[in-house]
């Protein structure tokens, strides 16, 4: 028989384990909403000097003149059009090396291919900036003869690369997931490889691959060091992806440090914090229903 | 010897003949040279002890056996007229005309409509009308029709393991092959379940070409009109079932049927 006090040890155990599992969640809860506050708090006040309707129409960034001009229209584009064209580049190009690893190469080859990608994404990201300031900039100056290397391609470009490993591990493993009697069963009803892939594999591994997608995307947008030094840093909203940009991430880290704690301007870059956080919680939030949709078709 | 032609009575049609056959897993023969003739429109069972090889030997008839890398044939197989190992054998073209259906049920993360539509869709019928029809037929040949018509926009794994298996068999008929291969399609499945598929079975042999991996001698019986018996890759005994389980011609074929061994 069991001994009653190993039992109750057993027991108490579990009591333990649990309470440290909700203690921990509730806690990341309190300092998520601690963060939210704290934001709200430093970045409302933006509002006593400017009003919504400037912030978001006007693209005068000024913040430094009197009174300051605190337009971020272009901010915000920046973030959004790198975002958008870091992801048009990374993600067709991850889903590609994805769908090559877990579906198509030897398992020599994919035996290589994964850590190597693993390893790309060891690298830190000042190092991608670094390349982009000192090796694509003057190249890409050089060869089409624009004003300047630093803009929105080469950001895009550096921002793609650091996603790419991000976005390419997680949607194999979306696809090597996909059980092999899917792919059995299509290939006896006499489906070609490429087939089985792009109408069965694919389509299964479908909400594993969007959330995959959406983390690559909030990862792109949030990323500071890459677009800092190679995106050009100029406040206007780019005509060709050749102009510069300037994107909030970048805005804040570059100006925060000058400012003096509680003038316009610091409640105007914690606004554009604010704005960063909102839009990076809703995108999770829609991996997170993507995900929870996902299990309950697979069900 | 076995003698291969002795049971063909003349109204029955060779479907496919197994000439010499092998079959090497890297350095393991699994299949070791034999022969028999499975007749159209026949049940076909294959029996034998785990490992002895009917699983291997059902995925010689498809060629699915081109997906494991150290599998490697000798001898041939020949359906509806040409060797399927022939260098000119369009792989695509031969699973077409073989429907397989597997141990483990196993429709695709798709409507109903689609699991059924699957097959038809990627041979290039796009008409809706027509697609509306084979996925209806297939079903009403599954017998699954009367309990799914209703809903066939919702998922196929939603439905029960029984139900999972008879769509399963929808979609393998669905391109209308000639062939029907079943590796222990109930082995997964409660009795009653396994009783619908049984009865199935016997209607799909009006049209189809049974072969049929089964571990259940009664199921054997009960449905099948040839038997084989495997044992560590030798086809030890092919015949009528009736005789088999009567008065089979090999002792070692009696021992199996018995329980004494396998
Ligand atoms: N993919 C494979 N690679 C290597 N060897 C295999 C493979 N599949 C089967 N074998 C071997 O081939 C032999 C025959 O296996 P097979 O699956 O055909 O037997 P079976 O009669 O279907 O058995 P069961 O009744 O358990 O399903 C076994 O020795 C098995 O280990
Ligand atoms: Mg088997």
């Amino acid at each position: 028989m069991i001994d009653s006090r190993n039992f109750s040890f057993a027991n108490s155990g579990d009591k333990i384990a649990s309470m440290v599992v909700h203690g921990v969640s509730a806690l990341g809860l309190i300092v998520m909403v601690f963060i939210l506050w704290f934001l709200f708090a430093e970045g409302i006040p933006v509002l006593k000097s400017v009003t919504i309707g400037d912030i978001f129409r006007s693209s005068d960034w000024y913040p430094a003149e009197e009174p300051p001009a605190l337009g971020m229209f272009a901010i915000i584009s920046g973030t959004l059009i790198v975002t958008l064209l870091s992801s048009l580049i990374a993600l067709p190009v991850s889903y590609l090396f994805a769908i090559f690893t877990a579906e198509i190469a030897p398992s020599w080859l994919r035996n290589i291919l994964k850590p190597m990608l693993e390893l790309l994404g060891f690298l830190p990201s000042i190092v991608l900036g670094f390349l982009g300031m000192v090796v694509v900039a003057p190249w890409m100056q050089g060869s089409f003869e624009i004003l300047t290397g630093l803009n929105l391609l080469n950001a895009s470009i550096f921002l793609g690369i650091m996603i790419l490993p991000i976005v390419g591990s997680l949607v194999e493993e979306a696809l090597s997931s996909i059980p092999e009697e899917l792919r059995y069963a299509s290939f006896a009803l006499g489906a070609t490889k490429w087939e089985t892939i792009s109408k069965v594999v694919f389509p299964a591994a479908l909400p594993g691959i969007l959330s995959a997608s959406l983390l690559g995307i909030m990862r792109s947008m949030g990323e500071t060091m890459v677009v800092l030094m190679v995106a050009g840093g100029a406040a206007i909203i780019p005509d060709s992806i050749f102009d510069p940009i300037r994107p909030l991430t970048s805005t804040i880290a570059a100006e925060m440090g000058e400012t003096p704690v509680g003038s316009a301007h610091y409640h105007a870059l914690f606004f554009a914090g604010l704005l960063l956080f909102l839009i990076t919680l809703a995108l999770n939030m829609l991996s997170a229903w993507i995900e929870s949709k996902g299990k309950i078709a697979q069900q | 010897m076995l003698n291969i032609n002795k049971h063909s009575s003349n109204d029955t049609k060779i479907q496919i003949e197994t000439k010499d056959l092998s079959l090497y897993y890297g350095q393991d023969k699994v299949i070791k040279n034999i022969s028999f003739n499975i007749y159209e429109r026949m049940v076909t069972a294959l029996i034998g002890p785990s490992g002895c090889g009917k699983s291997s030997y059902l995925r010689c008839l498809n060629r699915m056996n081109d997906f494991i890398q150290e599998a490697r044939t000798e001898g041939e197989i020949t359906i509806n007229g040409s060797n399927i190992y022939d260098k000119a054998t369009d792989v695509i073209e031969l699973r077409r005309k073989i429907g397989m259906v597997f141990q483990k049920p196993n429709p695709f993360p798709m409507s109903i409509y689609e699991n059924v539509a699957y097959a038809p869709r990627l041979f290039g019928v796009k008409d809706r009308e027509k697609l509306d029809e084979i996925v209806k037929s297939s079903l009403e040949g599954a017998a699954l029709w009367d309990e799914v018509y209703g809903k066939l926009k919702t998922p196929g794994t939603g439905l029960s393991g029984g139900q999972q298996q008879r769509l399963c068999i929808a979609r393998a008929i669905a391109t209308e092959p000639d062939i029907l291969l079943m590796d222990e399609p109930t082995s997964a499945l409660d009795p009653l379940s396994t009783l619908r598929i049984e009865e199935l079975i016997r209607e799909l042999k009006k049209k189809f070409t049974v072969v049929i991996v089964t571990h259940n001698m009664q199921q054997a019986a009960r449905i099948s009109d040839y038997t084989a018996f495997f044992l560590l890759g030798d086809l030890v005994e092919y015949n009528v079932t009736n005789k088999m389980f009567t008065s089979p011609d090999d002792r070692r074929t009696e021992d199996y049927i018995t329980g004494r061994f396998g």
